[in-house]
């Protein structure tokens, strides 16, 4: 045949290249490849969220992937590249060769560890995995070091707990390790809740024979036998592919009795989460294991003293683990070159929210918030202006300086953490009062109600929230939201009642003025609050085109054809349907 | 779906025979029942705490703890509305508002012709795409409250995806 026959072609087939349409690319990308011999593999995520579908094409002359992919796109491709031998040049997003793609920029900066395989590799081909020297850490740590060594090695390399709170990943393996007991257990965290954050999701479609590669090193280090992967139910393709690639890594002995003939013996069951927040926290995630509500409990003991059915038990988060492999095959040295003097390696980050380019980025340790945003982000959307940037989720804060680092401690020094991974942008349009009640009305929903202050505290401050969005707070609601805020912050048990106020009380800290304008001046400034905007329609701009009317869902907006319209104040339920359709900007809000 | 009182025990045996004197069984149990009816029966509940000795509120709580066990049954067509931080961000409040008045449907609750049931979830993990929501297995993005209505009526007009 032609040119074509030494190329390879990928389709991103995470979740979200799936909902932005890749299955239909796919088909008939495979299709036509079928006619002359070629194979299409399916892929992880490729990290550029915003040009999906996704399609790429490997051959000699380098690398080349094409955003907006449709099947129309797809047979262009197909035809003019695969079999023609001449790239679609105004088409690609990025190749391996520099320069070249219209979103060269949005890589530039990165550095991928985590993501090393995730858009590479075909996630249900083990054979992928083991090309791209997969398993290769797993045989190195049995074969040439002891539990010791391995736990040396990821000490030294400085690697933290990715999941939040930035623990030694080495510390967490020497104490499950020393732990007398002959049964223990390995966890690894796939419960990922922070809503806004979809970093494990990708890492588990993409590559995950990553996680497990590095669940049974751990799993070696602490000398623990079986293992657990607590997945969230919602994620349903992560799932699958957990299970094809623990089959697999089972058939190829990297799992089971006896790993590669070294007398190890490891496995992995699949838990999936039945949907609660707080199962996020190590205590209450050991409890849903156990059958049982998923509800914290005091520490100590330690799981690692008494975890799961009472036996020492380490957990870690998925990309704590997929770092795991690259340390031991590239050495502790290679990965703490990389980053700060306190944080080291890379970072995985949700790119989300009122920016250019939402995506996957993985960024190494130390860069600045302005680079992400900005550089890898592209910027905020529409060319606003920048508001706040929330870190960590609902247990974050909003971050507004934007030259602070991707750094554990220089991020927690803001009042926001670094959290698992989520950081949504927030331009002048978004209400940061709106936004400290999303994220409260969230925790305070997902409060197991274990703790009075946890439970009944974030109502109350959810209470106080909701009358300063609608206008009716009282400026002693203010010191009173911030008082409860400690109380509520001091007075719970685990992390999920800990971090709920800091949202609010970022937030009050760095747009004090915002709240005021709200409780004094009645007035939300971003337009954002509902009962605080008064909608009306400028005379001289409306043409009477009656799509407000039409719109209108209870009949508040008067007029005939071509004439001017007007909104009944009384019965206008403050939607914004009206200010939504008008095609002249004719309706003001105020 | 009604359920007849010889399938409910029936169903009951077979439960006892897999759990029975088994620990922390309560999740995997409840997520049996709820594969099997749809949604979790309340005096299913009952039967199965008298026949296996799990104390009823045992069940319950587990039951009402988690997001994913329902107490009632679901319509044909399941919305859900990904409520996540993107999602928020991008405006899926009113997205929900719009949804639950077009529909004459709280959150949560299924509309009288059993088709549809609207559901808000947390994070449905197709941040760039938001606002986004799940009808059954599809997912649809880059919504607006008009373009959302569309989606739900193409599947009361059989079905078709948009």
């Amino acid at each position: 045949m032609t040119s074509g026959v030494t190329k390879r072609i990928k389709v991103g087939m995470a979740s979200c290249g799936i909902a932005a349409g890749a299955e239909a690319v796919y088909r008939r990308l495979s299709q036509l490849a079928s006619t002359v011999g070629l194979e299409v593999s399916p892929v992880g995520c490729i990290g550029l969220c915003y040009k999906e579908p996704l399609v790429e094409v490997e051959g000699p002359d380098g690398s080349y992937t094409y955003g907006d992919v449709n099947e129309a796109l797809a047979e262009r491709i197909f035809q003019e590249h695969v079999l023609g031998g001449k790239p679609l040049l105004e088409k690609v997003v990025t190749s391996s060769l520099e320069g070249v793609g219209s979103e060269a920029r949005v890589l530039a900066k990165q550095f991928r560890v985590v993501l090393r395989n995730c858009g590479r590799i075909n996630p249900e081909r083990i054979e992928d995995y083991l090309e791209r020297d997969g398993y290769k850490a797993l045989e190195k740590a049995l074969k040439e070091m002891t539990p010791e060594q391995v736990i040396d090695e990821i000490s030294r390399s400085g690697l933290r707990g990715r999941g939040g709170a930035g623990f030694p990943t080495g510390t967490k393996w020497r104490f499950a390790r020393q732990s007398p007991g002959s049964e223990k257990y390995m966890i690894c965290n796939a419960d990922e809740g922070d809503p806004g954050a979809f970093m494990d999701r990708s890492v588990l479609e993409g590559d995950p024979h990553s996680v497990i590669e590095g669940m049974t090193i751990g799993a070696y280090a602490i000398g623990a036998s079986h293992g657990y992967i607590y997945c969230r139910a919602e994620y349903p393709l992560a799932i699958k592919r957990l299970q094809v690639a623990l089959e697999q890594a089972r058939s190829k002995g990297f799992l089971g009795d006896d790993i590669l003939g070294t007398g190890f013996s490891f496995d992995i069951t699949i838990k999936e989460g039945a949907g609660a927040f707080v199962c996020g926290e190590e205590t209450a995630l050991m409890a849903s294991i156990e059958g049982k509500r998923g509800m914290p409990r005091p520490r100590p003991p330690f799981p690692a003293q008494r975890g799961l059915w009472g036996k020492p038990t380490n957990i870690n988060n998925v990309e704590t683990l997929a770092n795991v492999p690259w340390i031991l095959l590239n050495g502790a040295e290679a990965f703490a070159s990389m980053g700060t003097e306190r944080s080291k390696g890379t970072k995985v980050f949700a790119l989300a929210g009122k920016i250019n380019n939402p995506g996957l980025i993985e960024v190494p340790m130390g860069i600045s918030l302005r680079e992400v945003i900005m550089e890898v982000g592209g910027g905020i959307r529409g060319g606003k202006a920048f508001k706040a940037v929330q870190l960590g989720g609902p247990s974050g804060g909003c971050v507004v300086d934007l030259d602070i680092p991707v750094d554990y401690e220089s991020i927690t020094s803001t009042g926001a953490i670094m959290g698992s991974g989520g950081m949504i942008v927030m331009d002048e349009d978004t209400c940061i009062i709106d936004t400290a009640k999303f994220f409260l009305s969230f925790t305070q929903r997902e409060s197991c109600g274990k703790c009075p202050y946890c439970r009944i505290g974030t109502k109350r401050m959810l209470e106080i929230l909701t009358r300063i969005s609608e206008g009716e707070a009282k400026l002693e609601d203010l010191e009173k939201l911030e008082e409860l805020a400690h109380l509520v912050k001091d007075g719970s048990l685990c992390g999920l009642g800990q971090t709920a106020p800091n949202p609010v009380l970022t937030t009050l800290r760095y747009f004090r003025d915002e709240y005021l304008a709200h409780v004094v001046e009645k007035r939300c400034p971003a337009r954002v609050c509902s009962k605080l905007l008064t909608y009306s329609i400028d005379e001289s701009k409306c043409i009477g085109c009656t799509r407000c009317a039409k719109a209108c869902p209870v009949g508040a907006i008067s007029g005939e054809l071509k004439k001017r319209h007007v909104i009944d104040q009384d019965r206008c339920v403050k939607c914004g349907e009206c200010y939504r359709v008008c095609p002249v900007d004719a309706v003001t809000v105020r | 779906m009604s359920v007849s009182g010889q399938e409910l025990e029936s169903f009951i045996e077979e439960l006892s025979d897999k759990y029975k004197g088994k620990k922390g069984v309560a999740i995997p149990l409840l997520e049996d029942v709820q594969r099997r009816f749809g949604y979790i029966p309340q005096d299913l509940l009952e039967g199965v705490s008298k026949r296996l000795r799990i104390p009823r509120a045992e069940l319950f709580g587990v039951a009402t703890f988690y997001a994913m066990f329902r107490l009632k049954p679901e319509g044909k067509y399941v919305i859900r509305l990904c409520r996540g931080t993107a999602c928020h961000i991008m405006g899926s409040e009113a997205i929900g508002k719009r949804l639950e008045s077009h529909l004459g449907v709280k959150e949560g609750d299924t509309t009288e012709d059993g088709l549809f049931t609207l559901q808000y979830v947390a994070c449905l993990g197709c941040c760039s795409l938001a606002p986004v929501m799940m009808v059954g297995e599809d997912v649809h993005g880059k919504l607006t409250p008009e373009k959302a209505v569309k989606v739900v009526e193409s599947y009361r007009s059989g079905g078709a995806k948009s």
